[in-house]
């Protein structure tokens, strides 16, 4: 059996790691609080956007963006939104496995898998990934992210879909559905998504247009796909946080179970060492 | 029997304005005010700086500062995805009229290194503000 102090040590080291971890989740819960509300006031515009956009992507308009256009497929391009720091659970991996499966599966159709990544996890995960080539990266972006930091790798995924070396583009991130469950999720970005089901207008149809259509188009396009990689940022964060917190929890309830377990062992030497010298002072009392 | 109505959705980059259903709106847009009723064409247009008022079910009229964004109008369905986006009660006038000022100011004393077109846009940014202000009160 271990001596005590060994397991004394042991205990001591196992309750420091404890307090690191509470202090973690504590503060992943504030930031959760925050990001979260953010992520809901956001969310409405994204999600409208989504809407008008699926309008557009049904009517039959007279100027035709290239965004609109569906092309065989041969270049498939994600950006992949993950977080920058790790102790978060199977957030990011979860991610990246949704990921890698989707691009096998476009790779056997024969299209080439492009990555913009968003986030240093991406970017360590997919630099060693071999199948698929990263063309842009961003990370650092911090709990507050700014769409100006954003941009330009989404910039360089929209060039190229405008000069054709993408035929499709999705982006890739996490949804926040409550506190315990985070969805990793493929969103179709480009051309653009026509919802399913919407029956509501089968004949062709035009919105009238002020002032003109092309100006009106290329602006709400631009902010549509903004918004998109914006909101799929902002709810990637949250989702970060909420993760953290529950593996923060979940480490700081295992080192409670872990310190009264050595607890446990700690005692039963203890008490074995004191039973010892006992029998020991008893025999060499009665040897005398 | 009531009244026909729109369900509408106003949103900035902030937050959800308002959501419900309308019996009629007017929106300033780029090329002049417009009024929709229920049943209007499928329209798409870009907002000026200025104001949405709406009437709601019960007859009672609502006006929310937009700074601009665009307007999509569907069958039964209107969007305004807004800018910026300000309840007209929420307005505060004593800025509106600072910031109405300080623009003045910029365009009227234009040096070199100033942008005309940034000043422009919050003069008018701080005039419709202003609008939607003096409609509230005259509402109220």
């Amino acid at each position: 059996m271990a001596g005590g102090k060994e397991i004394k040590s042991k205990i001591a080291s196992v309750k420091n790691t404890q307090k690191i971890t509470s202090a973690m989740e504590m503060v992943a819960a504030s930031k959760m609080r925050r990001l979260q509300d953010r992520m809901h006031s956001s969310r409405p515009y994204a999600t409208n956007m989504r809407q008008v956009i699926s309008h557009i992507a049904e009517g039959s308009l007279e100027y035709r963006h290239p965004y609109m256009e569906e092309r065989d497929v041969k270049r498939v391009g994600y950006i992949v939104i993950s977080s920058d720091r790790g102790l978060c659970g199977g957030l990011n991996i979860n991610l990246f496995k949704k990921v890698t499966k989707d691009a096998g599966e476009w790779t056997t159709k024969g299209a080439e898998v492009s990555f913009a990544l968003i986030g240093s996890k991406a970017i360590s995960f997919f630099n060693s990934f071999g199948n698929g080539d990263v063309v842009a990266q961003a990370s650092g972006l911090g709990d507050t992210p700014s769409l100006s930091e954003l941009i330009g790798s989404v910039q360089v995924m929209l060039k190229a879909y405008d000069e054709g070396k993408l035929d499709r583009l999705y982006v890739v991130n996490n949804k926040f559905v409550n506190t315990m469950v985070q969805e990793p999720t493929i969103d179709q970005l480009l051309p653009l998504p026509k919802q399913e089901g919407n029956t509501e207008q089968s004949h062709h149809w035009d919105y009238l247009y002020e002032p003109d259509a092309k100006e009106l188009l290329d602006v709400l396009l631009t902010r549509y796909v903004e918004s998109q990689v914006y909101q799929g940022v902002v709810e990637n964060v949250a989702c970060e946080m909420a993760a953290r917190m529950m593996a923060m929890k979940n480490a700081t309830d295992n080192a409670s179970d872990l310190i009264d377990d050595l607890q446990l062992v700690y005692n039963k030497a203890r008490q074995a060492s004191i039973t010892q010298e006992l029998g020991e002072i008893v025999a060499g009392a009665a040897a005398v | 029997m009531a009244a026909m109505t729109v369900h509408l959705d106003v949103v900035s980059a902030e937050e959800e304005i308002f959501s419900g259903r309308v019996e009629s709106l007017q929106v300033s847009g780029e090329a002049g005010d417009l009024g929709v009723m229920p049943g209007h064409a499928p329209l798409l247009t870009s907002i000026k700086p200025g104001m949405v008022r709406l009437v709601k079910q019960n007859g009672e009229e609502e006006i929310i500062f937009l700074s601009g964004g665009i307007l999509e109008i569907q069958p039964g369905l209107v969007n305004i995805l807004a800018d910026v986006a300000i309840r007209g009660g929420d307005l505060d006038e004593t800025a509106a009229v600072e910031a109405k000022r300080l623009a003045e100011e910029n365009i009227n004393t234009a040096s070199g290194d100033m942008d005309y077109a940034e000043a422009a846009k919050q003069l008018a940014n701080a005039v419709a503000q202003l609008r939607v202000l003096e409609m509230v009160r005259k509402k109220g």
